[in-house]
């Protein structure tokens, strides 16, 4: 369960959300320059909200009143940005062992087998595809154990061939590995195949619920 | 005069000094170029100083922090060690002026690293020590190789707070540049002159090998 009470100023206009997330998976649905990336950034830690409170699974991350703002390393929050800003300077493998956990169970074969990424292990970054890139990213983020997987428009820049070959990587992702997933998208197709419960952003406000 | 013992010592000092300033120059770089803290541009006009400081102005202030009463060299002075007029005073005085060009070269360097790759690090739980050791520093390589020459090359030359609190004690603390400055100073042109190839020469192979590294890295960015 993910409880987001918070203001956070935005240029334009303050986000002002306050929303529990209960399912499996969230879609935050809207236009772009909605805030729905701000939102992501709150939870990650990457973004400060002015005041408010944010907690994952009953963990407190963040209560301006209390003074808490947990440090993003912290959060255990697995973020798959829009660029998802692979290192360059690392091996595919390297990239997705770079925040494995100790103790953690996911194996590296269990996620390279489900993303179907094994080939692409001693690959350098510049060399991957679009697409590929996009399930390194999500294997690195869910070698790093999150508790809650956040994921940027992880298919903003995919063609819709290529698209349809890598939500059902998503869907495992949700059925098998059962992290709770926030997924921003502009896509209503993509967000209704995917999503759990449907929240529409509009200039920083909820605009819209549906299951 | 022994060209080969002030060569040696020269470059020998020269590569203490940009070892004994890394450690510093790329935390400070670090916090400069990273860092959201109170007194930022206090620090970076500190960290300058020396730069637009006459450099024997910058050898004074050293040398009241290290005489052996000076608040720093009472320090030393109690573990028996002598800073002024050794070679250890060379390479403070080295290091300190070589300082503000390799900071300012290695803090423009993590400014270029784009912040979405250490964003992304530290939702992978790396804490800020990690991300700066393996993805900040990594990625800025080619400019803390560059501020490490721009250093070394800075240490190299060094005179005005090297002869403050080194003085130029042959086989001592006599380094090409002091060295060049006594034999002129008292007429011994020959031997300065030759001391002048010598640096021509060690300048060539520094720039060659900075050019040489700079074109490596690039090619294979």
């Amino acid at each position: 369960m993910i409880a987001l009470d918070f203001r956070l100023w935005q240029g334009s206009f303050t986000l002002d959300i306050d929303i529990r997330l209960e399912l499996p998976v969230t879609a935050l649905l809207g236009h772009s320059g909605a805030g729905k990336t701000t939102v992501l950034d709150a939870i990650a830690g990457l973004r400060t909200p002015g005041s408010g409170s944010i907690a994952i699974n009953d963990r407190v991350v963040f209560d301006s009143r209390a003074g808490i703002n947990v440090p993003t390393h912290r959060r255990h929050v697995g973020y798959v940005a829009q660029d998802v800003a692979l290192f360059p300077h690392m091996s595919v493998r390297r990239n997705v062992l770079y925040g494995r956990r100790e103790g953690q169970k996911l194996e590296l074969a269990t996620v390279s087998r489900m993303l179907e990424i094994e080939g692409l292990l001693n690959r350098d970054v510049p060399q991957l595809s679009g697409g590929e890139r996009q399930r390194v990213a999500l294997a690195r983020a869910l070698m790093s154990a999150p508790e809650l997987l956040l994921l940027d428009e992880p298919l903003a820049a995919v063609d819709v061939e290529r698209r349809r070959r890598i939500l059902p990587y998503l869907e495992r992702v949700r059925d098998e590995l059962r992290v709770p997933i926030v997924y921003v998208t502009h896509d209503r197709s993509e967000a209704t195949q995917l999503a759990d419960e449907i929240i529409v952003l509009q200039e920083g406000r909820v605009i819209e619920r549906e299951l | 005069m022994d060209a080969w013992q002030i060569t040696a010592f020269t470059v020998g000092t020269a590569c203490l000094a940009t070892l004994l300033m890394l450690p510093p120059g790329l935390l400070l770089a670090w916090l400069l170029a990273r860092g959201r803290f109170r007194g930022r541009v206090l620090l970076d006009t500190i960290v300058s100083l020396p730069l637009v400081m006459p450099p024997v102005a910058t050898g004074l202030v050293l040398l009241a922090l290290v005489a052996p009463r000076g608040p720093v060299g009472r320090l030393f002075a109690r573990a028996g060690i002598d800073i002024v007029f050794t070679w250890k005073a060379v390479v403070l005085a080295m290091a300190v002026m070589g300082l503000p060009l390799l900071v300012r070269a290695v803090r423009a360097g993590i400014e270029q690293v784009d912040n979405r790759y250490e964003a992304a690090a530290a939702t992978l739980g790396a804490a800020p020590l990690r991300v700066f050791f393996t993805i900040t520093l990594p990625l800025a390589r080619p400019a803390v190789m560059a501020g490490a020459v721009l250093g070394f090359a800075r240490a190299l030359g060094e005179f005005g707070a090297t002869i403050m609190i080194a003085g130029s004690i042959p086989g001592s603390t006599r380094t090409l540049a002091v060295a060049i400055y006594s034999f002129a100073e008292t007429g011994r042109d020959r031997d300065a002159g030759a001391l002048v190839a010598v640096s021509a020469v060690i300048a060539f192979i520094a720039l060659a090998a900075s050019n040489w590294i700079i074109s490596r890295q690039s090619s294979r960015a």
